[in-house]
């Protein structure tokens, strides 16, 4: 802000001085015994610790296996909150009862955290698959529907008013206007949706699941196993950032598609 | 109020008594929803009243809530006190921002409650642990929202406050830290939110006391009435903190029109 930009080769060189700082920082820390490596392992540990588990299997399934049914139970999750959310944001920004019902139930539970949808998740539906996708649609539903919402309700006053002089029906009137309309702001909140829903699969799994990344992870911390908790947190950082690297391709392609700014 | 206020209101209230007769007719009167799915309203106040006397997993409701607030209050002052002043850092030299942003980008995808089995090993199931990932989770926003804050500055203002030879400091405090402040503020109500999220699932892994356990406890022992109660307090403790932030934010923001609505 203050100083000028940097050129590209000072900007590499800076960065790749702090990735190294930070990895020596790690790797001082627990080859010296600073910190018993037991508790924090080199960053090869590790590294070697999150290869060998695509074919070791630890907590009874190996790292892809575990990793293979939290995604399913993750897509679930984000799905039903999808199918449900939207539809709903669409017809509270076109219906003002609906709207006039819902949001203050929603402004209520919006303080309670997903996560502690734990116990009833776990009551109602079970700690196998049906627990944790509820709790994933706890926090994966929000936006959703808010974005719906907002999109629809803050469409061109003109479309709608051209639609209605042309005497469209209400179904026809939020497929064909308001859907399109509020597209752009859709996506956004399913970009937003994703993450918090990954994030609230971490937590279920953490405590009600009996498989997956998270569920791997409380059974290695149980049996202080700190290299294959730090690859479980590599495992979900990683799906994590591919969640979103294609959430927002798919965001920009859909903006430049509709001849908008990216 | 005006005449859209009013019908809202009304709308609202009858929704929620309809939302709780709709409680009383389901569960109490026609037993439609059996009482080991969903508490009724006198089992609900059974378990409040058991928990506000006697208590329940160990203490009463008011000292696992405020046990659970100061957890939450710690991890949230630490956070900010690192992260704004970071991101403040970062915003002003792009020096800074070189250095750190790889190191920042590595680790941000990794979700706060992912930290929590590592916590717990290196902590133990005490505070620390729960202080420490709190930390991490508010972190992230206090400082994504403090660089944005900064950068985003009309550079007239920096230009003229330069100008008249501000030194330093005085240019962080006067300047810049104000300048950012609507947008530090947006990141710490994110920080807040993220701190409680967190808070509450690291208590339900693994607690000793706080709202977390008492949901953990309740869910061991089949209790939904008290189910009920525990994440009735998780809101009430959200929605409470998150109108003294919003206080704070007008009084500090006075000066900001922005605010003010």
């Amino acid at each position: 802000m203050t100083d000028r930009p940097l050129t590209l080769r000072e900007a590499v060189l800076l960065g790749a001085g702090g990735l190294a700082a930070f990895i020596g920082l790690w790797s001082l820390l627990s080859t010296t015994g600073i910190v018993p490596r037991q508790f924090l392992p080199t960053p090869l540990d590790v590294a070697s610790r999150f290869f060998q588990l695509f074919t070791t299997p630890f907590a009874g399934a190996t790292l892809p296996m575990h990793v293979a049914s939290s995604f399913q139970r993750y897509a679930y999750g984000v799905v039903l909150a999808a199918v449900i959310g939207i539809p709903l944001g669409l017809l509270m920004g076109w219906f003002r009862l609906l709207d006039d019902i819902v949001t203050p139930i929603f402004d209520g539970l919006r303080f309670i955290a997903p996560i502690a949808w734990v116990p009833f998740a776990a009551l109602w539906f079970g700690t196998g698959a049906g627990g944790p996708v509820m709790i994933i649609f706890a926090g994966a539903f929000p936006p959703c529907l808010i974005n719906a919402y907002r999109g629809a309700r803050f469409v061109e006053p003109r479309l709608i008013e051209a639609g209605r002089m042309l005497g469209t029906p209400n179904l026809r009137m939020i497929l064909e206007v308001l859907l399109p309309a509020a597209a752009p702001s859709i996506i956004a909140g399913l970009r937003v949706s994703a993450g918090l829903g990954w994030q609230s699969l971490v937590g279920a799994e953490l405590i009600v699941a009996a498989a997956g990344v998270g569920f791997m992870m409380v059974q290695a911390q149980g049996s202080v196993q700190t290299t294959t908790v730090m690859a479980g947190m590599i495992a979900i950082g990683i799906i994590g950032m591919l969640i979103d690297v294609l959430l927002r391709r798919a965001e920009a392609w859909l903006r430049r598609r509709r001849g908008l700014e990216a | 109020m005006t005449l859209a206020g009013k019908r809202k209101a009304v709308i609202g209230l009858t929704t929620l008594g309809g939302v709780i007769a709709l409680w009383f007719l389901t569960t109490a009167v026609t037993g439609l929803v059996s009482g080991a799915r969903f508490p009724s309203p006198a089992e609900f106040w059974t378990s409040l009243s058991q928990i506000s006397g006697r208590g329940y997993a160990g203490a009463t409701l008011l000292s696992h809530a405020l046990h659970s607030l100061k957890l939450v209050a710690m991890g949230f002052a630490v956070a900010v006190l690192t992260g704004v002043p970071l991101g403040l850092w970062m915003g002003w030299s792009r020096r800074v921002e070189a250095f750190v942003n790889p190191v920042f980008l590595i680790i941000r995808p990794i979700p706060p409650l992912a930290w929590i089995p590592l916590a717990i090993l290196w902590l133990g199931l005490g505070d620390a642990a729960k202080i420490m990932v709190i930390w991490f989770s508010a972190f992230v926003p206090s400082v994504i929202n403090a660089f944005t804050g900064v950068r985003n500055i009309d550079r007239p203002v920096l230009e003229a406050a330069r100008m008249l030879g501000t030194p330093r400091w005085r240019m962080v405090r006067e300047v810049i830290a104000p300048a950012a402040s609507p947008m530090i503020f947006t990141g710490l109500r994110l920080s807040l939110q993220a701190s409680w999220t967190t808070l509450v699932a690291a208590e339900l892994v693994g607690a000793l006391v706080g709202v977390g356990f008492v949901l953990n406890m309740a869910q061991q022992d089949i209790y939904p009435g008290m189910i009920l109660v525990g994440m009735l307090t998780v809101g009430v403790l959200g929605w409470a903190t998150t109108v003294i932030l919003a206080w704070i934010e007008r009084r500090a923001l006075a000066w900001n029109v922005a605010a003010r609505d």
